[in-house]
Order: structure tokens, then C-alpha cells, then sequence
């Protein structure tokens, strides 16, 4: 194996490794890096733990209560709708990769579908479930 | 004997990008500053090297030497767990990233469809910090958030099918070879402005900061957090930002090729891209009041929305009749 082989597999496609391969070993490789990151920062950094310093950040007042309360039902709302639009969104992806295949057809049939869910959207948003004031 | 080198090669490709990113971004932020700087007519930072040009190994070496305090009431477990979940989607996204014809770390069929579902991982990182801090800063900030890239992850992955049924591909080096001719921005300009805001909204960048805004919510969901693992946010704020300009340059402005009359290499042509995507983000930061969150939920999702489906309509209707 010479030089100019491993200077031309830099620059070409993958031809026996499965290119998923090399996400896999990105993966490895970022979560090593921030592991060591962390770790070094915990050889050389000072650590003088403190009851103040370590009490949760209020504007300098001492912590009133257990921060994890309850909160608006306006989250679990829009979390809802984000999973019924987002599967909209991946039905249309393979849907526009094969647009030209599918011809008259898959348009018809797409715009059907995305009709269907804008049904659900206005009466969303008749119900109110869009307002955030 | 093919295969070791191969796995070989891409392990150097991986080492490279991963570090040039991070290189890039610590360098983003100066730039950042100066931009900013100038614009409100100050200097910057002028003191660490010639024109504060070394002022990002001097943060680097700050945020390493500081104290990383760890709240006393905070799950200790996933408040360390958080950094780590927020930065590693940010760096694995750049494996499917086409920085030239020939270079990138690797390239498959459904890249961009693996560039939008990894990069919306970021999102757990940043629920997982706000909630294991215990702060109610960190926990407003956090669900702001979520709700936040939620929503316009939606109008994100809405806005990239005009230029998908285009294209016919979801490979981001043959949507780049799709473009030879004509930009889609000029095919696709309200797919573009739509994506845009998007992208500026899933970073968090302003004019949409609003999880961290430093004068309401004390910096969102980070609050409680100082030293590496802060450092971690900001990293992975600005490699998302990288990220996202680059999924705009591939989507609407040709990628890596750029116009045959001016002969400049590929990668010469998208640095200047991203370049220019980067003083975009930095110019409206600089430029534009913060929104409020009524307004930003409203502009989503009774403006954007309705917007992106009349496009996709378009986009189709006009393809099949003169396509």
C-alpha cells in the first residue's frame, strides 16, 4: 500500500465499509471527546463547594421553593400538535424524493391528505389551542 | 486489508472535522463580538493578542480553570448527562455535511432526512439540563425552549420538501449536483425565508432568543450551569448554527459549486457561503429587538404554517404542469 492509495481513499466514497460506519465511529469519537473535555476540566479545575454558591440561582434571595412545579397545560398542547404535524412532515418525505414517479396521482392523493390535516388544524386553532397570550 | 484503511481513513476525516469545527466556532464567537462591537460603534475585544485575536484560547483556557459548580438540589447524573446530550448530536451531524465534491466524512441516501432527525436530539439535552438543575429559571427556560424548536422544527421540516421534490433526492451531494444550473432559492424563495426563520429559531438565535433571555430568564436553561459544561452549550449552539447554514447553503444556494465564470475551488466556495450565512445570523443579532413569545408562537404557527403548505401545494402543482 503506497502513499497515493491512501491519499485517493480520502477523497472517494467508502467501497467496503458500510457508510454508516463512519457515523458510528463520529458517534464514539464525540461522545470520547466530551467525556475526556469533562474529565480534564475535573483534574485542573479548583473546587471549593460552598452552601451558598451551590444553592439553585434566585436573584440572590435564598430558594423559596422546589423548582419543579407545575407549568402551563399549553406545553403538553403543543406537544400534541408537534407529534401529529411532524408525521405529516415524514409521510411527505418519501412523498417528494418520488414526486416525479408518482405523477398526478401521488399529488392528488398528497394534497387529499394534507387536506384531511388541515381539517385539524383550524379546528386547532378555533379551539383556541394556538393562542399563547 | 481495504477495509482497516478505509475505516482508517474516516476516522482521520472524523479527527479533522470535529477539531476544525471546534476551532471554527471558538473563533465564530470572537467574530461575533467584533461584528457586534462595531455595530454598536465599540472595539471589542482588543487586549489578548493583536486585535484580541487570541481571545479565544484565552476563554478556552478560562472555562477549563473554572469552578464547575454543581447545585446542591440538582440530579446529579443527568445535570452532568445534559452538555454531553446537547454537544454530541451537534458534532454528529457534520459525518453526512458535503464541505466539497470530494470531501466529506461520509455520505448516504437519506442524509438529509438523518441531518434534521439527529440535530432535533439537541432538544432532550436542553430539557434534560432545565429540569435537572432545580432552578425555576432553568426550568421556564428549558420548556421555552423545547416549545420553541418543537414548533419550528415543524416549519423546518416543512420548508425543505419544495426543494426535496426538486431535487428528487435526499442524498445532500446530489441535491448539491441538482443545482448545476439554477440556485433553488430562485425556484424556492418562500421555502427559503420560511427555512430561515426556522433555522434562526431552532438555534435560538436572535431575533427568537428567548430561552435565554439574559433579562428575563437569567440565560434559560444554562443558568445553573459554569465552566466546561457551559462551555459545552455554547459549542453546541454555535456548531448547530454551522450546521443549520450549511443544510441552507446544500437546500437553496448551490452548496459547494458556484458559478462556472468565477473559477474558485469548492470548498473556497462554501467557506464564503457559510462565511456569509454567519454574518447574516450575527447582523440580525445585532440589529433586531428580541420577540415576544406570544408573537413568535403566532407568527409559527397561524403565519408559517399556512405559508409553507400553500408552497408545498404550489411547488407541486407547478412542477406536474411544466416539469
Amino acid at each position: 500500500m503506497d502513499a497515493m492509495e491512501v491519499v485517493g481513499a480520502f477523497f472517494r466514497d467508502y467501497e467496503v465499509i458500510n457508510p454508516y460506519i463512519p457515523i458510528f465511529l463520529i458517534t464514539l469519537m464525540a461522545a470520547a471527546l466530551a467525556a475526556s473535555i469533562l474529565i480534564f476540566a475535573l483534574i485542573i479545575r479548583p473546587n471549593n463547594p460552598d452552601p451558598e454558591k451551590n444553592s439553585p440561582y434566585e436573584c440572590g434571595m435564598p430558594p423559596l421553593m422546589e423548582a419543579h412545579e407545575r407549568f402551563s397545560i399549553r406545553f403538553y398542547l403543543l406537544g400534541i400538535l408537534f407529534l401529529l404535524f411532524d408525521v405529516e412532515a415524514l409521510f411527505l418525505f418519501p412523498w417528494a424524493v418520488r414526486y416525479d414517479a408518482l405523477g398526478l396521482f401521488g399529488f392528488i392523493e398528497m394534497m387529499l391528505f394534507i387536506a384531511i390535516l388541515l381539517v385539524g388544524y383550524f379546528y386547532a386553532w378555533r379551539k383556541g389551542a394556538l393562542e399563547w397570550a | 486489508m481495504d477495509m482497516a484503511l478505509e475505516v482508517a481513513v474516516a476516522a482521520i476525516k472524523i479527527f479533522i472535522v470535529v477539531n476544525v469545527v471546534q476551532l471554527v466556532v471558538a473563533y465564530m464567537i470572537y467574530v461575533e463580538r467584533k461584528v457586534i462591537a462595531h455595530a454598536q460603534l465599540r472595539l471589542g475585544p482588543m487586549r489578548v493578542g493583536w486585535h484580541g485575536l487570541l481571545q479565544p484560547i484565552a476563554d478556552g483556557l478560562k472555562l477549563f480553570l473554572k469552578e464547575d459548580i454543581v447545585p446542591d438540589k440538582a440530579d446529579r447524573i443527568v445535570f452532568v448527562l445534559a452538555p454531553v446530550m446537547v454537544l454530541v448530536p451537534a458534532l454528529v451531524v457534520y459525518a453526512v455535511l458535503p464541505f466539497s465534491a470530494t470531501f466529506y466524512i461520509t455520505q448516504i441516501n437519506i442524509g438529509l432526512f438523518f441531518v434534521l432527525a439527529i440535530s432535533s436530539l439537541g432538544v432532550f439535552g436542553v430539557v434534560m439540563a432545565g429540569w435537572a438543575s432545580n432552578s425555576k429559571y432553568s426550568l421556564l427556560g428549558a420548556l421555552r425552549s423545547a416549545a420553541q424548536m418543537l414548533s419550528y422544527e415543524i416549519f423546518l421540516g416543512f420548508s425543505v420538501i419544495g426543494p426535496l421534490m426538486l431535487a428528487g433526492s435526499l442524498n445532500l451531494q446530489e441535491i448539491v449536483h441538482a443545482q448545476r444550473d439554477v440556485w433553488f432559492v430562485f425556484y424556492q424563495p418562500v421555502a427559503f425565508i420560511v427555512f430561515f426563520v426556522a433555522a434562526l429559531a431552532e438555534t435560538n438565535r436572535a431575533p427568537f432568543d428567548l430561552p435565554e433571555a439574559e433579562t428575563e430568564l437569567v440565560a434559560g436553561f444554562h443558568t445553573e450551569y459554569s465552566g466546561m459544561k457551559f462551555a459545552f452549550f455554547f459549542l453546541a449552539e454555535y456548531a448547530s448554527m454551522m450546521v443549520i447554514s450549511t443544510i441552507g447553503i446544500v437546500l437553496f444556494f448551490g452548496g459547494w459549486e458556484g458559478p462556472d465564470f468565477i473559477p474558485l475551488p469548492g470548498f473556497v466556495w462554501y467557506c464564503l457561503k457559510l462565511g456569509a450565512f454567519m454574518f447574516v445570523f450575527i447582523w440580525l443579532r445585532a440589529t433586531l429587538p428580541r420577540y415576544r413569545y406570544d408573537q413568535l408562537m403566532r407568527v409559527g404557527w397561524k403565519f408559517m404554517f399556512p405559508l409553507v403548505m400553500l408552497n408545498i401545494f404550489l411547488t407541486g402543482f407547478l412542477k406536474y404542469l411544466f416539469l
